[in-house]
């Protein structure tokens, strides 16, 4: 027990390192996943291939290799980045691009009736797309928007490979001191597992508080 | 020099060059990491969701809590568990065999869920209807809700393994030679970074490519209404 | 001659043949195809104003694209629409014929209004809000006057107590006359309507219809009706068109149409859809 009393404290610091680094990224990922989602479907043939190009790179590679990438390589090209912050760009940009799909989805899930009505009321493009078309989505993109925030969570641990001292390499460090590997790894664990818990139980709310808003809660049959 | 293969710095493409051979043994680890711990995840998932369907509470409900725990943590802390927490039981496994068993552990609670989504996703009245003709329940499940159930199954599982696929590099944290890490270590014993890293990421790009085409095959070919029985 | 020098755009609309009015909806030679399926083939059509139209015909026969067409939802493979006089799917810069581009159309579609068969109406957004969101944010009126007159709306179509609900909570018949007073809040020129009453139970068509006719009557919008309800077209129409395999087979006043078609394709449309 005093043992655990011991480990706490610095597991701690390290665990507000890991909100910190979750919620930057979860925040910017979040911008990013709307401006290449909606990008996805832009009529701008630019536009739209470099969307694309983002969301297959950052998809189709490991987000390790992404962190690294930016870590190491970046530097050799003249730009240096604080490890915090090749750590929060590696985040964000990997899982905007999930989220990115998750919003196209989820835009694209919109019936089409809704842009004819649209159109035959004789609503503006940009119009109908923030007014009409992305309130509807945004309660369908919310439950898998849910898992990615946890998905953001849990990789955030991979930042402790370049030498940010979250709540894993904290850990790791307390382990070489120490090497009390059962209730280090264990009590590490069990904080991840609390702290995914609370960001499940504030998506579910913020998901119900959207539906609230956005006035579909009153029950979802077709319109 | 790395697996007996010398490097050529002379120029960034001489270099790109020399490195290949090294790579792609770093890559046959990454595929024999991925097909073990896929094979892993599938077993022990199918296992966790049939226990987990036992109509018994003392059984369900920890098993549910251990799938819900495994997916909710991070694979690299648990794969730092593993590697760590295993030996000081007398358990000493090679590197390359614990990474393996990580990936399994973290994905069967992903897949546990695909196999209990797909069941339920075979329609009540295919249940009631097997009810009705008085079919044993093994019966039914091998011949009515199993091969309905396949074809939802098996694309979710495949996109999985693609997932896995991509999360193979963390097993570089506890020094199996996959892609990533013989990268790595080109670039800290060259102090070039760009090419091999670079060279990772578009060797990653290839195989996520490939093994997404292939799912996608797999997909198309599986029969809507299920797999046919005559 | 200023009309003889004005380009082929404008003249054939504006100045007229024949009666003199300029049709408030001329179609020219539309064409439209969906590979090898002609939906539209070459039609020539006018609509005057403040005249109701009833389009009858087998399903597939093409009625339906006319509205699509019409409210800019689809566009033609070729020939021209005049809506008030002014070219639809093409625009005219320095004397040149351009296609369309979306000030264009969003110029033009002022003119048009539409009910769907599926209503279409927004689910995220309260009954009146429904009828409101475009007149404040098309055409700029103020939220105040948008209400009001959002109100006189809905209270027209039957539905002044359900200001607030949202449209998961209204039948199919309260729905459809939810999407008329919100097509009705834009005051189109042209109104079309697009088998409004075809998604509805039984018992709920007669509410939707009862307000068309009330429309018909009351109104100087031309009404362009697609539908299936023969008694209905008879009773609120100017003139019936019956169309066949993408093109006008026959037209005249509901007396003419319904108690002696000419064409012998109408007669056995008739005589399948009346006697059932």
């Amino acid at each position: 027990m005093e043992n655990i009393l011991n480990l706490l404290p610095p597991l701690l610091e390290g665990t507000w390192v890991t909100i910190q680094l979750a919620l930057a990224s979860t925040v910017l990922g979040g911008i990013l996943s709307f401006a290449a989602g909606i990008g996805k479907l832009s009529s701008n043939p630019l536009i739209r291939w470099l969307s694309v190009i983002y969301i297959e790179i950052f998809r189709g590679t490991s987000l390790l290799v992404q962190m690294f990438w930016l870590f190491f390589a970046l530097p050799l090209l003249g730009v240096t980045l604080s490890p915090a912050m090749a750590g929060i760009l590696a985040l964000s940009l990997n899982i905007g691009a999930y989220g990115a799909e998750v919003v196209r989805g989820a835009i694209q899930a919109v019936e089409p009736g809704q842009y004819e009505a649209a159109i035959a009321l004789n609503m503006g493009k940009t119009y109908t797309l923030w007014r009409i078309i992305l309130p509807q989505a945004l309660v369908e993109m919310m439950p898998p928007m849910g898992n990615l925030v946890v998905q953001n969570l849990k990789d955030t641990a991979l930042v402790s490979l370049i030498t940010i001292a979250d709540l894993t390499f904290r850990a790791q460090n307390l382990r070489n001191l120490t090497l009390d590997s059962v209730p280090i790894y264990t009590l590490t664990l069990i904080i991840y597992f609390v702290l995914a818990l609370i960001m499940i139980t504030g998506m579910r709310w913020l998901e119900r508080f959207i539906a609230h808003r956005v006035g579909v809660a009153q029950g979802r049959s077709r319109a | 020099m790395l697996f007996g293969i010398e490097w050529d710095t002379s120029s960034d493409l001489a270099f790109a060059i020399s490195i290949i051979p090294i790579l792609l043994r770093g890559m046959w680890i990454t595929i024999q990491a991925t097909a073990l711990g896929f094979v892993i995840a599938i077993v022990l998932g199918l296992v966790f969701a049939l226990l987990r369907m036992v109509p018994l509470r003392i059984v369900s409900w920890p098993v549910a809590f251990f799938l819900e725990f495994v997916r909710d943590t991070p694979l690299l802390v648990q794969l730092f568990f593993l590697y760590f927490v295993l030996p000081e039981y007398g358990i000493v496994l090679p590197a390359f065999l614990t990474g393996a068993i990580a990936l399994g552990l973290q994905y069967c609670g992903y897949t546990a869920e695909v196999y209990r989504a797909g069941l339920e996703a075979v329609p009540r009245g295919q249940y009631e209807a097997a009810r009705a003709l008085n079919l044993p329940v093994l019966v039914t499940f091998r011949d009515v809700i199993v091969p309905q159930a396949i074809p939802r199954i098996v694309p979710a599982l495949g996109n999985y393994l693609v997932s896995m696929l991509k999360d193979t590099a963390i097993l570089s944290a506890v020094t199996v030679l996959e892609m990533l890490h013989v990268g790595r270590i080109i670039g800290d014993r060259t102090f070039r970074y760009f090419v091999p890293l670079t060279m990772v990421g578009g060797l990653y790009l290839i195989l996520t490519l490939i093994s997404s085409q292939i799912v996608r095959f797999v997909e198309m070919r599986l029969p809507k209404q299920g797999i046919p029985l005559k | 001659m200023p009309s003889d020098a004005a380009p082929a755009v404008e003249s054939p609309s504006r100045s007229g043949t024949g009666s003199g009015a300029t049709p408030m909806v001329k179609f020219e030679k539309v064409r439209k195809t969906y590979g090898d399926l002609v939906v539209l083939d070459d039609l020539d059509f006018e609509v005057a104003e403040n005249e109701k139209i009833a389009i009858i015909g087998p399903s597939g026969s093409g009625k339906t694209t006319i509205l699509r067409v019409l409210m800019t939802l689809v566009k033609p493979d070729s020939g021209k629409i005049y809506v008030d006089g002014r070219p639809l799917w093409h625009r005219e810069n320095n004397g040149q014929i351009l296609p369309a581009n979306e000030r264009h159309l969003r110029d033009v579609r002022e003119d048009i209004g539409m009910v769907f068969q599926h209503f279409n109406l927004f689910p995220n957004m309260s009954v009146l809000r429904n009828v409101t969101e475009a007149p404040v944010h098309v055409k700029g009126l103020s939220r105040k006057e948008a209400n009001e007159r959002g109100r006189e709306l809905l209270d027209m179509v039957g539905l002044g107590d359900k200001l607030e609900s949202f449209p998961a909570q209204l039948s199919g018949g309260q729905k459809q006359r939810v999407a008329i007073a919100r097509a009705l809040a834009m005051e189109p020129k042209v109104m079309l309507f697009d088998e409004v009453t075809s998604a509805l139970d039984p018992e709920l068509v007669g509410e939707v219809l009862n307000i068309l006719r009330k429309l018909a009557r009351d109104t100087q919008m031309s009404m362009l009706i697609v539908t299936h309800e023969m008694n209905f077209a008879r009773d609120v129409a100017d003139r019936v068109v019956f169309f066949d395999s993408g093109q006008v087979a026959e037209e005249g006043p509901p007396s003419e149409i319904f108690t002696e078609p000419k064409e012998e394709r109408t007669r056995e449309f008739l005589r399948a859809v009346l006697d059932y």
